[in-house]
């Protein structure tokens, strides 16, 4: 039982108890604020040395010795080209691998070890995978450092997102509507294609969304490879007006990227080129936020459609 | 106790016929709890004796685990929750539901031992500890002997008196909620809250756990909500039987299962509904 | 018996069979992919292995590979990585924890529902933006406190990454936080503790596995860093653990050389396969410990 001068001093602790309770929350408030704010402080400051510094000149241009006539033609054009690649290669892979992961394979030690090196491959650092590019995809199999080296190099990389996001989304779809699928005879594929990936579209859509978002920003590979920094020439467009209408040249082409340009000219002395950075920079930004931007409103989109 | 003037009492029997009143430990008066938009108790007025054990039964959703977990103001975890009425400790009087009153404070004059036994992820010495260091109790040898003492009430420490260091997760199901019980009573309470704490256990760590609530009644207050009603009538001194988040009767046991005053209270512990 | 729907139902299981071996291609690609990588780093590091004695990898003072007498100390790029990691690491662990713990115990639903895809925003921008940042935005500000801050340093790439980590550490963090039971803060309550005790005594104990493979994940990202060292660390290696001054992580290092002609089987060109090599196994230990610690957790669960 406690004696009164042990209850005043429990009365004390209980109302130092709340007190750090208090001032914890205050604090994480401040804290969150404060690291969402350092970003945007950040970014405020790449707008202000770039903003200006984007017009159709800089959209329009060549790169250049001469920062003020420089622009981004060849860099945003390259990144283009090599999403392309990108694209067509991890997202038929990455939604394969996923389905079969999710709905085929048996639960054993083989199946496991997929996953741990899916896990792992998550975790390689970008400039491991431009190494592999660089001795297998540029010399082994000779595409020379072309984007379509880039591109595959970037696919490797994005594969594991895509992956995770196809098996998250069929499994967030109820056991019960493949049962039901199979009481009524049908075969696992097409249970898969009849209901689970129409239902799993949103969310498998968010994830390739946001590797691409990814890959798009990635430069480390693209260095190793060889990416110049230097193009002042476009790739070697993909239609023709004459036959057969579609080339493929482009694809060993030498090139350049957004993030490769903006690292050239990051490494520059002097203000202009600062400031050639700081727009390559906030145009990149535009692009990843509003990616993530449609990821997430997506993502919501969807799971408000569907209520399992 | 009261004793009873000499004029009153003509025969044996009516000493054993005149109702001793018990000190109050609890009173609880026109208490109404709302969850949301929810009423989930309405105006339950009762007065939980001292050092008696009071069991609280009724059909599931009743209101009864919702009225425990008032007395120690665990509803203040969880948000949209509303309390009316009041709640007094005795002795002192002070009402727990009141204005200024602080949850934790609250708290530290209540134990309560769960539905599932829920040990920390600590060594047995730590969980039995844990309160003890809370009010500031850190002085090796003060906390050995609370320790000590609280695994002896709990009928554990012969068990576990040579590995007071190993992880509380090792221990049995029956072992882990004697456990939780040494940890409630350490601080000593004033007032001891037991949820359905052997529902989740086999029949002989149920009795064992029983024995130590009837023989815990010396020292503190028991108030145990249960849906066993045999449990109920094997360790309690009075029941309340709840229904729909009312206090349909409450009386000494022994009465109530025998003669109940309401008919739903006959009903319920016919087993007519349940 | 005669089934009415025989012959479509025969071209349905045709199709099951093609689409199985389609999708199983899928499977084996990412297997394909590390088998890629493992097998690239091996054969075109080999050489570099074979000509170098191993004893000099940690007996030379400085990495210089390419120069006409090369040093072979790969110890100056280590240092590099390492010092820069733990800048990026005394950021990222207290603040990811911190916020972890905010989030997780104390914050409404609703603000951690804004929140949190708002600091994974954090992670997704790209590398080189914060290494323009660490260039061009901190070191000026840093200079401000300290002169003699040199344009390049370790600091300044540092800060920058912890910035860039803090999501890996709160995200995972706060989920593990979040799975523990009710049950066991409600025994701490119930004893008349506080929030932040309960999740501190209590929730952080019980999340350790999580938190931990967290904390390993983080480390194996500031690890495997590239662009914002190349950019605002330096590119000469140097054997030195003092942030304040510039050097060379085993990133920056194959990020210059690239910058360069690479021949294929050149010094060079071997050179970085052997450095990659090295980071490679590194970021797989990190990897590795980092997803026992998680099943770890997950089985205490």
């Amino acid at each position: 039982m406690l004696a009164s001068q042990n209850l005043r001093k429990q009365e004390a602790r209980a109302s130092r108890r709340r007190s750090i309770d208090r001032w914890f929350g205050r604090i994480g408030f401040l804290v969150t604020l404060g690291t969402l704010g350092v970003l945007a402080i950040l970014l405020l400051n790449l707008a202000a040395s770039g903003l200006t510094r984007i017009d159709w000149q800089f959209l329009l241009s060549f790169p250049s010795r001469r920062p003020a006539e420089a622009g981004i033609l060849s860099a945003w054009v390259g990144t283009i080209l090599l999403m392309m690649v990108t694209a067509s290669v991890a997202v038929p892979l990455g939604v394969a691998a996923g389905i079969y992961l999710e709905e085929y394979a048996p639960k054993n030690k083989w199946t496991d070890f997929v996953e741990i090196n899916i896990s792992n491959l998550a975790g390689v650092p970008s400039i491991l995978y431009g190494l592999m590019a660089l001795g297998l995809f540029v010399y082994q199999f000779r595409f020379g450092q072309s984007i379509l080296a880039g591109g595959l190099a970037l696919a490797c990389l994005v594969l594991p997102i895509v992956i995770v996001a196809t098996r998250e989304a069929l499994r967030t779809i109820p056991a019960s509507i493949r049962e039901a699928a199979f009481a009524l005879g049908a075969t696992r594929w097409q249970a898969v294609w009849h209901h689970l990936l129409p239902y799993s579209t949103g969310g498998i859509a968010t994830g390739v969304i946001l590797a691409m978002s990814r890959a798009i920003g990635e430069s480390a590979p693209l260095i190793t490879i060889g990416a110049l920094t230097f193009i002042a020439f476009l790739p070697p467009a993909p239609i023709l007006v004459h036959a057969p209408f579609i080339s493929f040249d482009w694809l060993f082409s030498p090139f350049t990227a957004l993030p490769i340009q903006m690292f050239n000219w990051v490494s520059r002395p002097g203000e202009e080129f600062q400031s050639n950075a700081a727009a390559a920079g906030l145009f990149l930004m535009l692009i990843t936020l509003s990616m993530n931007g449609a990821a997430i409103l997506l993502r919501r989109h969807a799971q408000r459609n569907i209520k399992w | 106790m009261n004793p009873i003037p000499a004029a009153q009492v003509s025969s044996v029997k009516d000493i054993a016929e005149v109702e001793v009143k018990p000190e109050v430990k609890v009173e609880i008066q026109n208490l109404s709890f709302f969850y949301g938009r929810n009423q989930v108790l309405r105006n339950v007025s009762l007065d939980v004796p001292a050092y008696q054990v009071t069991a609280m039964i009724g059909p599931s959703g009743c209101g009864k685990t919702t009225l425990l977990r008032c007395l120690n103001r665990m509803h203040d975890l969880y948000p949209g929750n509303r309390y009316e009425g009041s709640v007094r400790l005795h002795p002192g009087g002070t009402d727990i539901l009141g204005p200024g009153m602080d949850p934790i404070r609250v708290r530290m004059r209540f134990g309560m031992v769960f539905q599932k036994p829920n040990p920390f992820p600590k060594s047995i010495y730590e969980n039995v500890a844990y309160g003890l260091r809370l009010q500031g109790m850190n002085k090796r040898r003060d906390l050995d002997e609370r320790v000590e003492k609280a695994l002896r009430e709990s009928a554990l420490w012969d068990e576990v008196k040579s590995r007071l260091h190993q992880l509380a997760h090792n221990l049995s199901g029956g072992q882990q909620q004697r456990l939780c019980i040494a940890r409630a009573i350490a601080t000593d309470p004033d007032v001891v809250l037991f949820d359905e704490p052997t529902s989740a256990l086999d029949p002989i760590a149920t009795s064992k756990i029983e024995e130590l609530i009837v023989e815990m009644k010396k020292r503190v207050t028991v108030i145990i909500v249960t849906h066993n009603l045999q449990q109920a009538g094997r360790i309690s001194d009075r029941t309340a039987f709840m229904y729909l988040g009312e206090l349909i009767e409450f009386g000494e046991t022994n009465r109530m299962f025998t003669n109940p005053a309401k008919p739903q209270t006959e009903d319920y512990i016919s087993g007519r509904f349940g | 018996m005669s089934f009415p729907y025989e012959s479509s139902r025969r071209l349905d299981k045709a199709i099951e069979r093609v689409m199985v071996g389609i999708l199983r291609v899928g499977g084996w690609a990412s297997v394909l992919v590390t088998f890629g990588i493992v097998i690239t780093l091996v054969t075109e590091s080999w050489p570099f292995f074979k000509a170098v004695p191993l004893g000099r990898l940690f007996t030379d003072r400085m990495w210089t590979p390419l120069f006409l007498e090369p040093q072979y100390g790969i110890g100056a790029l280590l240092a590099g990585t390492l010092v820069t990691t733990g800048v990026a690491l005394c950021v990222a662990i207290p603040l990811g924890t911190l916020l972890a713990i905010y989030l997780s115990e104390f914050a409404e639903p609703r603000f951690r529902e804004v929140v949190k895809p708002m600091l994974e925003l954090l992670s997704a921008v790209p590398t080189v933006v914060y290494g323009y940042f660490a260039l061009l935005t901190l070191t000026p500000i840093l200079q401000k406190i300290y002169p003699d801050l040199p344009q390049f340093s370790m600091l300044s790439a540092g800060l920058i990454m912890g910035i860039m980590i803090i999501p890996y550490v709160t995200s995972l963090g706060e989920d593990s936080m979040r799975s523990v039971p009710m049950l066991l803060r409600e025994g701490a309550f119930a004893l008349g503790d506080g929030k932040l005790g309960v999740a501190v005594r209590v929730v952080f104990p019980g999340a350790f596995s999580g938190l931990a493979s967290a904390y390993v994940l983080a480390i194996s990202r500031a690890v495997g860093e590239t662009m914002i060292v190349a950019i605002a660390a330096g590119l000469q290696p140097r054997f030195t653990i003092n942030p304040l001054e510039s050097a060379a992580t085993v990133t920056a290092f194959i990020v210059q050389v690239s910058l360069g002609d690479l021949p294929h089987g050149s010094i060079g060109y071997q050179s970085i396969f052997a450095a990659g090599a090295v980071l490679f196994l590194m970021t797989l230990g990190f990897n590795l410990a980092g997803h026992i610690l998680r099943r770890r957790f997950h089985r205490a669960c």
